[in-house]
């Protein structure tokens, strides 16, 4: 489960996942606060620099601007031309800088430290029934199914095709559908076999 | 010891146990039968995922109804798709949630994952996700993630049907091994030579109860039977 | 007995059967949204089936798992697994003008779920009354949160945001068709019992 992680050794990836997720809370309501053009292409800068600073490789900071050139080209275009440059220049700032930085808290954080970090915001649930175990089991349970999930998949085009079906495609995802029904009865029936996840109270 | 006591039960209104009393208390027992026959649900029942509509299921002082938890700490189970019964993404993740709820502490815990899963030869896949194992190598691990909470005994559901020969005998050196009293489900009746007692169950109930030398030809003239009835008709 | 009473089925909290559902729907989602991609050219955003999971969760499994089965799916991508369309994933996606589409499947499943739930209750699936609902909570709800979203992101380009998405909306009206299709064969198929354990009430 490494996902988008980078394994590195440098200052962020030894920062924990909390103050990160804070401190980027922090900058990015300062950025729209403070809502100033040059504040933002210093946000930007301090972006850019942070990468190789924090042993990241750069391409990941160009990977991420690349999914964001239309947008900021849109922006550049309809602000000049309605707008004023100064308003173009913050908002393409600040949306790339806040991109940057969220994506280097991502790259720098195991996904089961971050996932770890959400059960732990999500712990005053429970006052409404949320149990920590069963949202850290389900978590996990997800991770599991997705390559079974593809597998029955797989399974099922090659199922349609061989039969020679089609035209009603939607045909290809009800065996899929019922097949995870089933899968998801077997894995309820072995929680429970298995001691992980009880039904405490009796029936009714 | 595993008892069941006029245990009957029924979906929608159709009978799958007929007043089953037994006493389980034989160190390899073996449970053959039809599809159909009542042999899954009778399963279910000797750890409480079933709990039948009359009768009782206990083991010891404990009965399913009242004591579900107790029983199924006691009572491990194993079922034929292993992929379902998997739950974690790794293998020593997997082995190491069933220990969770007994509360062991960190370092008992670590050496009990540890130590089964050299047991059953899998402690070089412990960080690989259990979906990559090969079938027999799943079934291993549905094993060793059940054992490792150390049952007293252990209801296998026909755990051999999904694997070739190979794994299917793999299983049954593992099964032969276990310390543990082992009630085993199954189609597979090689498994069942050197076993102390074999039931055969059909429509329901149990019809014969014996030596597997005497219980195996029983069920195999009984099939045949019912096929040449079926031929005739 | 002096006064008769009747009782009636009350179902409460989740199974350990329920948590699974969750899990493999989440990973259904996870693996619609990998599996078919096709590009749109000037948008980092390709159309994925991954909107089809988002209205088929909730659909077959009713508001409360369906929802959650949404959020586990967001949670997993925001965690940092490459698991939203075009394979991005982490905390960047909020911070990028889309984001209000990623916050939106949340309302969205809630909506379609409580809507099936009582047309279901009131007989059994149906799919023109399927089809208006996925179209109100898998079309409507999501573009009148993520659409308003992207232009405040953009600056004050609420035409030229809702414009570009409108590039998505044949696909998510054929998803809404299909996700209707789907539902009313799995309910023929296979009974999916409602979430919770039943709780007998007696009431005077």
């Amino acid at each position: 489960m490494t996902g988008l992680y980078v394994p590195g050794s440098g200052p962020l990836h030894r920062t924990p996942a909390g103050p990160k997720l804070l401190a980027l809370l922090v900058v990015g309501a300062a950025l729209v606060v403070a809502a100033h053009h040059w504040l933002a292409v210093g946000a930007l800068g301090a972006a850019l620099v942070l990468y190789p600073v924090v042993g990241l490789p750069p391409r990941h900071a160009f990977g991420v601007l690349r999914a964001l050139w239309p947008f900021l080209l849109a922006i550049g275009v309809f602000q000049t031309l309605f707008g004023d440059w100064q308003t173009a220049l913050r908002l393409c700032a600040q949306l790339a800088a806040l991109v940057l930085l969220a994506n280097a808290v991502t790259l720098t954080t195991r996904v089961g430290e971050m996932l770890g970090l959400f059960e732990r915001l999500a712990r005053p649930l429970r006052r409404v029934g949320a149990n920590p175990d069963r949202v850290a089991l389900v978590l996990a349970l997800t991770v599991r199914s997705i390559p079974m999930v593809l597998v029955a998949w797989r399974t099922a085009r090659e199922g349609y095709v061989a039969r020679g079906l089609s035209g009603r495609p939607y045909l290809l995802v009800v065996p899929v559908i019922v097949q995870l029904l089933r899968m998801a009865d077997a894995t309820g029936e072995a929680l429970v076999a298995r001691g992980i996840d009880e039904e405490t109270r009796r029936q009714g | 010891m595993l008892r069941l006591e006029g245990v009957s039960h029924s979906y929608d209104g159709r009978a799958v146990l007929r007043d089953v009393t037994l006493d389980l208390a034989e160190h390899r027992i073996g449970v053959i039968g039809a599809n159909g026959s009542g042999k899954s649900t009778l399963a279910r029942t000797l750890n409480g995922l079933v709990v039948p509509d009359a009768g009782t299921v206990s083991l010891g002082e404990w009965n399913t109804r009242r004591h579900a938890r107790r029983v199924r700490r006691r009572v491990g189970f194993v079922f034929s798709d292993a992929s379902h019964q998997i739950i974690m993404p790794t293998v020593a993740e997997d082995v190491e949630i069933g220990l969770r709820s007994l509360r062991l502490g960190a370092e008992e815990t670590a050496r009990r994952v540890d130590r089964i899963l050299e047991r059953f030869g899998l402690d070089s896949h412990r960080d690989h996700p259990g979906h990559l194992l090969s079938g027999g190598q799943k079934q291993l691990l549905a094993l060793a993630s059940v054992l490792v909470t150390e049952p007293e005994v252990l209801v296998c559901d026909e755990p051999t049907t999904l694997l070739d020969l190979r794994n299917t005998r793999m299983v049954h050196r593992t099964l032969e091994r276990l310390d543990q009293q082992v009630v085993l489900f199954t189609h597979d009746l090689d498994l069942l030579t050197g076993f102390d007692r074999v039931l055969v169950i059909d429509d329901g109930r149990v019809v014969f109860d014996g030596a597997p030398g005497e219980a195996v030809p029983f069920y195999v003239d009984r099939m045949e039977r019912a096929d040449r009835e079926e031929a005739d008709r | 007995m002096p006064t008769p009473t009747t009782t009636h089925v009350r179902y409460k909290g989740l199974t350990a059967r329920d948590l699974s559902l969750i899990a493999v729907f989440a990973a259904l989602i996870a693996a619609l949204s990998v599996s078919v991609a096709i590009p749109i050219p000037f948008s980092p955003v390709p159309i994925t089936l991954q909107t089809l999971g988002i209205m088929l969760a909730p659909t077959l499994l009713g508001w409360k798992r369906g929802t959650l089965a949404v959020a586990t799916f967001l949670a997993l991508g925001l965690a940092g697994l490459p698991l939203f369309a075009g394979g991005r994933g982490g905390l960047a996606v909020l911070a990028g003008p889309s984001a209000g589409f990623i916050v939106s499947w949340i309302f969205a499943a809630l909506v379609i779920g409580v809507l099936t739930d009582l047309m279901i209750r009131g007989g059994k699936y149906s799919f023109w009354k399927g089809l208006g609902i996925n179209l109100v909570g898998g079309i409507l709800v999501i573009y009148a949160i993520g659409v308003p979203w992207m232009a405040v992101a953009l600056g004050d380009g609420v035409l030229a945001a809702g414009l570009s998405m409108l590039v998505y909306l044949p696909g998510d009206a054929v998803k809404a068709v299909v996700t209707a299709l789907i539902a009313a064969t799995v309910f023929r198929a296979y009974p999916i019992p409602p979430a919770g354990r039943p709780v007998l009430e007696e009431a005077a």
